[in-house]
């Protein structure tokens, strides 16, 4: 199985001899390779059987827990990076899970789609419906991503929370930069990853 | 016969010198053990599996016994290419001292009084029941536990085994179990034991003296115990509210078919069963609380356990439901140690980790696969 490449970027980004905690891990793919590369410790956490199994199979220590229940049985500062890749957008309340993610953790990475991407704001425009794309494949009524937001979105959240964010990275689907997506990333950023304090 | 399952069985006893210093302040000065092995242990001795068993468990796990069509209570777990897989691992079982299917207990003879030892066998504890096996180990010349590994009160003896001895133990998984009993529990419990106490046929636990068993006792325990073993969702499923004959007697009789299970599941476990092994038995349960009875040498043990834990629960069990197990995955996560923990989906209450369950069997053989590397 392909190494998905956003995760590249949040490896990179995770100092050796680390604990790390990530929710929800799939099936544990980060965690296999920041064990096998940085010699970090740390726990996946994932609600789904299927991935439970594939991260066992991994190697990897997983909890099977659900997110929406908190993470009360973290201790503070537990970890020194909790990830939360690309998930955000299904958490029932985000504010409080990213609360709970900077108690635990010393620093905190999270990703998620842009809903200011260009192909999203085009289709509600010309169509009418909400945006179906390649990262978000649902229709509004079945999908489990139930808070998208935009960079910008998530960049006023940040500073109404006090979160002070130490490094991100705005890219296409494909983990490219071009002068684009840094010139406007919130019209052509897909993958916005942030790390934070 | 299920074809992938281990052919004939047969078990094997030994007899251990070593007096056994008991928590109690007692001491066995000798006694007998008795287990099953299955598969072979390894030229470098690295695949050793001790499985152990529940209250009512013994050390037959597998296989069948010859002209038995009964294969033992845990042989669709293990077996050749089943999730604990005899093709690679060596698997022991042994029953617990003070049971009644062959180790030392209170139906055998005490060499002091050379009388049964009925009520004067003394009180086992989860730890005395490491120390016992730590003894077997001994004796089979098995250097560490590559998994150990158990459900229910099982599962609490492969966890007091991490903590007890935490260099000879590799892997632990503990099943549907708890790191102590809450007051509920213990109140089940002691229901269990009065009912037993109160048989007429008791006479202070020296019953076969008497030539008699406290049958009506044990089996009001066991229907009892039997209760918190299923959900409600699975009796009523298996049940209902049908009736055996088709209409109402207006009498105690058996009517309704929970009735009548519950009643055969007693008669029938008072065939197999001791009444003063029953009492023991719930008593270690009540007992168990290693996190107050090591305190700081727990700590420091699980400091030096480098073994993986799998803790699993299933949603339907509520005599050790998931939030107890992930009571054990909290002191697990608290010092830092190499922990997974499965919820699996099942509507078979406790007993669901005898069950067959594909989520379950997949998460054990994942956990085991990976951990099995090296063989």
């Amino acid at each position: 199985m392909a190494f998905r490449k956003d995760l590249l970027l949040i490896s990179s980004w995770i100092k050796p001899n680390t604990k790390v905690l990530d929710l929800g891990c799939g099936n544990g793919e980060l965690l296999k390779i920041l064990k096998q590369e940085k010699n970090i410790s740390g726990y996946g956490i994932d609600n789904d059987i299927d991935n439970i199994k594939l991260s066992l199979k991994n190697n990897v220590n997983v909890l099977q827990i659900d997110l929406d229940n908190g993470l009360e049985d973290f201790e503070f500062e537990y970890f020194d990076y909790v990830v939360l890749a690309q998930s955000l957008q299904v958490i029932k309340n985000p504010k409080e899970l990213l609360n709970q993610m900077l108690r635990i953790g010393k620093e905190i990475i999270v990703s998620f789609p842009n809903m200011g991407h260009w192909s999203s704001r085009i289709q509600l425009l010309t169509s009418g419906i909400m945006p179906v794309t390649g990262n978000l494949p649902y229709s509004w009524h079945d999908t489990p991503n139930i808070h998208l937001c935009t960079i910008k979105d998530f960049l006023i959240f940040c500073e109404k929370n006090d979160f002070e964010i130490l490094e991100k990275n705005i890219t296409d689907n494909n983990q490219r930069c071009n002068l684009f997506t840094k010139l406007m990333p919130n019209l052509f950023g897909q993958i916005a990853t942030f790390r934070i304090k | 016969m299920d074809a992938n399952s281990i052919k004939i069985v047969k078990p094997t006893n030994v007899i251990i010198k070593n007096p056994l210093k008991l928590l109690s302040g007692k001491v066995l000065s000798e006694y007998k053990l008795k287990y099953e092995t299955y598969g072979s242990l390894n030229s470098d001795k690295s695949n050793a599996v001790l499985i152990c068993h529940a209250l009512s468990g013994n050390h037959h796990v597998a296989g069948y016994y010859e002209g038995d069509d009964k294969p033992g209570w845990w042989n669709n777990m293990i077996g050749p290419g089943k999730p604990i897989d005899t093709d690679k691992l060596f698997i022991v079982c042994v029953n617990n001292l003070g049971g009644c299917h062959g180790s030392t207990g209170p139906t055998s003879i005490n060499p002091i009084t050379n009388k049964i030892y009925g009520s004067d066998f003394p009180m086992m504890t989860v730890s005395d029941w490491v120390e016992s096996q730590k003894e077997l180990m001994d004796v089979l010349k098995i250097p560490f536990w590559k998994f150990v590994v158990g459900g229910s009160l099982g599962g609490m003896q492969a966890l007091q085994w991490s903590f007890q001895y935490p260099k000879l133990i590799h892997n632990c998984i503990a099943i549907a179990a708890a790191p102590k009993l809450t007051a509920q529990n213990i109140a089940f419990n002691e229901i269990a034991r009065q009912a037993i106490m109160k048989d007429p046929n008791w006479h202070n636990g020296n019953y076969l003296e008497k030539g008699v068993m406290p049958n009506q006792g044990l089996s009001l325990a066991r229907m009892l115990g039997h209760i918190t073993y299923l959900s409600d969702e699975s009796m009523r499923e298996k049940f209902g509210r049908d009736l055996k004959n088709s209409k109402l007697g207006f009498n105690y009789d058996v009517e309704f078919q929970i009735e009548s299970y519950l009643r055969y599941q007693g008669e029938k476990f008072v065939t197999g069963f001791d009444a003063n092994t029953y009492l023991l038995m719930t008593k270690s349960l009540d007992y168990f609380d290693p996190v107050k009875d090591m305190s700081d040498n727990l700590i420091k043990n699980l400091c030096e356990c480098k073994s993986n834990f799998l803790i699993v629960s299933f949603t339907s069990d509520w005599r050790f439901p998931p939030k107890r197990s992930k009571e054990i995955v909290k002191l697990l996560l608290d010092n830092k140690r190499n922990v997974s923990y499965s919820e699996i989906s099942a509507e078979g209450g406790h007993d669901a980790f005898l069950m067959d369950n594909k989520d379950y069997f997949d998460v054990m053989a994942s956990f085991i696969m990976e951990s099995n590397n090296g063989i």
